[in-house]
């Protein structure tokens, strides 16, 4: 269960920075763009990688808008299919890896150090180098776009031959700034681990972390194995390309499918990289705004951990229609739906929790009741998708892509929205407004579900993905999505004006900013001080596990 | 109140809307064999399984959050773990799952048995058009997109099968098992047409292996399903099955044409017959990349209109046809367009858009470079 705290603390920790000895040694940081460029503060690297994804955000949104302007009715009107394909492929790149990725290497920035009673991540100055490969990995990749052949057109899944042997002459760029955002990863995911393990207040065991700390350490657990295997394969591609090698090449010994095992061998964990974080935040909210505590603290752990192990196990899922034999097609069809079970325990919990609570609907509620709802929705097509026969006829059409954003979107991104009301009064010291808020909150669940409810109708319909033109059977369905997305698009541009607006001002939150939350960033003062925690603060359960 | 009353009416047509997409035909077609009914069926169990639990889940939720709001003054309990129950929501998916993996694992064993085929077909997925070959009968052609770009570009107003209409079906019988084996020229395509529950990868390099029984004549369409380049969206399947007898007339009639054609390398051909076959192979297999006035599409695609080294190189010219570019996009075209087809479109392209280098190569030379 969530750690909680012995009463004294919050007086103890509002005092000024002055008060710990350690203070007065902080050289005065550096003014202006250096102060940004050389900050090894986790709360200041924090604020980086959050307005560095929702910039990505807004740019892959650009993107996505680009793509569904075009299937606003059949034919083509506004892109050749050329740069169509260019914008599906920096869609998906640059908000897997530029916007849903940064958003929680951002809030574990500032919400690991803080939930666990740190003064800082474990690696300050490795913080900092991970940060800002970041903007030279995804401007690099936003320059293809100017290349002569244009940028990447080969979806973000990259498929090799087309990725290599047919691939437009940008695509070495493509790799080196995929390498650049994987070294990014890696290191962001050693100092993660390096914090928890070692940075606890006194006194807090594994098993008294908040569930957010939890998924981090499983989360960043899987990127270490798994980044690596995304830079060897890129590397496969870049000797393909560029030495005369033949690993995707069946005319020099090669297997094209090799490049699909390997890729999805990263590509699965991946998935769920986005999404454990994406838990933890909504099993610290749920809590917090029911006025109970998590039920079962302990499964929630297992049930990650046992999500993370098995999403080793599941990768050829994806690969169904490439002729797998018939063996391997039922061992990942079998694994797949195992998943379902810890899936299903984690929302069970959720529901638990409410259950003879005292919830109130605040907006980071609001966001994370939304979560539940609608990435449950999003299990359920990913339980359809798991029965191999029936993924035959879904595979690469419009029902995959209703399954993957209804995870990714109204799932990861909700959670992320719900994480970002949810500690924006503790960063800023005030609260987002109620109103705007609400606007906010409704514009966009409205958005997401008329973009992407329709499409597992087109999916089914017979509407394969990433075409630039369909026929007019779809042309219903592809107007109800582009609609959606044009409205989900234009509400974020409330988000932006709604987090400036906080930043600036409005209702003063004290340090417990909601009611019945209950970890320990809720003990020091709102805002929250540059320097937190500089002498660690005694933790005591209050109940043993 | 509010909030909670606009909650549940959003859930409410969210779920309304399932039952009645579903009355409009939104749904995975059941198909016209045996398999594609069970995937179909099996398709509908896990739906309904999937939205009875949805509706016990969410139902205990909203009732939760009606029952406990805070502003109807509810009080919070305090229990945080319940190892009975927590064992009981483990152990029941569970069994759902196993009871959902006995017929899927059935018919996936059907799914992946073509053996005893009456009839073989190859089909070989190229950028960005499919070629059909019926093992052991020597008939062979390429389907490709038939919908003009005036459709595309809305010049003309869109016929009913607006890019799903091919200038040559693939025609099977009715009631024979068919086996097909699929592969690729260039990138990986997937051949789908979803009436008949079959869609496979097309690997080049490997041989993919499935098989249809159809029990309907009729005409079935569908979708190359994999990203492959720039014309993916531009690539339909049409399957047009017959009756069996029809389909041995139409056979025989299709193995008569390819016996005159094949005739056709001997005789000299004059300038005049080779353009006009060549355009239209061109229009067929090459404009897609080449652009429809050889133009190209640079870095990738090259322009053929006044290309110096095609002008000036015929030898060159007819060696990049027959044999590809390794390691580039141009395909080797040695087994997918006959002699006749390769001199008339060389005539073309020398000889087109200002080329004009005069020259014409006949079918039997180019025969005689195959032969090599």
């Amino acid at each position: 269960m969530a750690p909680k705290l012995p009463p004294h603390h919050p007086v103890e920790q509002s005092t000024s920075t002055a008060a710990g000895g350690q203070a007065a040694e902080h050289p005065a940081p550096p003014r202006g763009l250096m102060r940004w460029l050389l900050t090894t503060n986790h709360k200041e690297i924090g604020s980086l990688y959050l307005i560095f994804s929702l910039t990505m955000f807004f740019i892959g949104g650009i993107f996505a808008l680009v793509v569904r302007a075009e299937l606003f009715q059949p034919g083509l009107q506004l892109v050749n299919p050329e740069f169509f394909n260019q914008m599906t492929t920096m869609h998906g790149l640059i908000m897997v890896f530029g916007a849903i990725m940064p958003a929680f290497v951002g809030l574990a920035n500032w919400m690991v150090p803080l939930q666990i009673g740190a003064p800082d991540m474990a690696l300050p100055r490795l913080n900092n180098f991970s940060f800002w490969l970041l903007p030279v990995a995804f401007t690099l990749l936003l320059s293809t776009l100017l290349m002569p052949g244009g940028g990447p057109d080969f979806g973000w899944t990259f498929y090799a031959p087309l990725s290599t042997t047919y691939a437009p002459p940008s695509t070495t760029f493509f790799i080196l700034s995929m390498h650049i955002a994987g070294i990014s990863s890696i290191l962001g995911a050693i100092n993660i681990i390096a914090t928890i393990l070692n940075l606890r207040a006194p006194g807090m065991r594994l098993m008294d972390m908040p569930l957010f700390v939890w998924t981090w350490l499983i989360t960043a657990f899987l990127l270490i194995a798994v980044m690596p295997v995304l830079a060897g394969v890129i590397t496969m591609m870049l000797l393909d390309i560029n030495f005369g090698t033949s690993f995707f090449n069946a005319a020099g010994g090669g297997d094209p499918v090799l490049f699909q095992h390997l890729f999805w061998f990263f590509g699965h964990p991946e998935v769920y990289i986005m999404i454990l974080p994406a838990f933890g935040i909504v099993s610290a909210i749920i809590p917090t705004f029911s006025r109970k505590p998590l039920f079962g603290y302990a499964s929630m752990v297992y049930a990650t951990a046992s999500i993370a192990v098995l999403s080793f196990l599941v990768w050829a899922h994806h690969m169904f229609t490439v002729g797998l034999p018939l063996v391997a097609e039922l061992f990942f069809m079998y694994t797949t739906m195992l998943i379902a079970v810890p899936t299903g325990v984690k929302v069970f919990n959720w529901i638990s929790t409410m259950f003879r609570g005292s919830i109130s609907f605040e907006p980071p509620m609001l966001f994370s009741l939304a979560f539940v709802v609608q990435f449950t929705i999003g299990g359920f097509s990913g339980l359809m998708l798991a029965i191999s026969p029936a993924d035959f006829q879904y595979h690469d059409t419009y029902f995959v892509v209703a399954h993957f954003h209804y995870v990714l979107v109204p799932g990861a991104l909700f959670a992320i929205l719900a994480g970002v009301y949810y500690w924006l009064p503790k960063w800023t010291g005030h609260y987002p407004h109620l109103k705007l808020s609400q606007w906010h909150f409704w514009l966009s669940v409205i958005g997401v579900n008329l973009t992407f409810f329709p499409m597992h109708f087109s999916g089914l319909a017979g509407m394969p993905r990433r075409i630039p033109d369909y026929a007019l059977q779809f042309a219903d369905f592809n107007l109800a999505s582009s609609l959606g997305a044009f409205l989900f698009g234009a509400s974020q541009l409330l988000f932006v004006w709604l987090v400036v607006k906080c930043v600036r001002g409005g209702e003063k939150a004290p340090a417990r900013a909601w009611e019945g939350a209950e970890d320990l960033e809720w003990s020091v003062p709102s805002p929250a001080p540059l320097h937190t925690f500089e002498h660690p603060p005694t933790f005591r359960p209050d109940t043993p596990h | 109140m509010r909030t909670f009353i606009v909650w549940m009416a959003g859930c409410l047509v969210v779920t309304l809307m399932v039952p009645v997409a579903m009355a409009q035909g939104w749904n995975m077609p059941v198909g016209v064999t045996d398999v594609s009914r069970e995937v179909h069926s099996l398709h509908m169990t896990i739906f309904w399984i999937c939205v009875v639990i949805g509706v016990v889940v969410f139902g205990v939720m909203f009732y939760s959050l009606f029952r406990f709001r805070r502003s109807r003054g509810a009080e919070s309990a305090n229990f945080h773990e319940h190892t009975t129950v927590e064992v009981i929501w483990t152990a029941i998916p569970l069994l759902i799952l196993i009871g959902m993996a006995v017929p899927a694992t059935a018919t996936l064993s059907k799914m992946y048995d073509p053996s005893d085929a009456d009839l073989d077909v190859m089909i070989t997925g190229q950028q960005w058009r499919w070629r059909y070959e019926y093992l052991g009968e020597d008939v062979a052609f390429t389907s490709s997109l038939a919908t003009s770009r005036e459709q595309i570009r809305g010049a003309e107003a869109r016929d009913e099968n607006y890019l799903l209409e091919v200038d040559e079906p693939l025609v099977l019988p009715v009631d024979r098992k068919v086996r097909f084996l699929l592969t690729s020229d260039d990138v990986i395509h997937a051949w789908w047409v979803p009436e008949l529950a079959v869609k496979q990868d097309t690997i080049p390099g490997f041989v993919n292996e499935n098989w249809v029984r159809i029990n309907e004549p009729g005409i079935y369409r569908g979708q190359c399903a994999e990203l492959c380049g720039r014309d993916h969206g531009f690539m339909p399947v049409v399957v047009h099955a017959m009756e069996e007898e029809e389909f041995d007339a139409w056979l025989v009639e299709r193995k008569e044409a390819a016996a005159q054609e094949a005739m056709g390398v001997d005789r000299e051909w004059e300038m005049d017959e080779l353009m006009e076959r060549g355009e239209g192979v061109y229009g067929n297999i090459c404009a897609s990349c080449h652009q429809p006035e050889g133009q190209g599409s640079p870095p990738a695609f090259p322009a053929l209109a006044g290309n110096q080294q095609l002008i000036e190189d015929v030898e060159w010219h007819l060696d990049k046809v027959i044999n590809g570019v390794s390691g580039a996009a141009m395909p080797a075209f040695r087994n997918t367009l006959n002699p006749v087809e390769i001199a008339a479109v060389v005539t073309w392209t020398r000889n087109a858009w200002g080329n004009d280098t005069g020259e014409l190569v006949q079918p039997a030379e180019v025969a005689e470079r195959l032969a090599d």
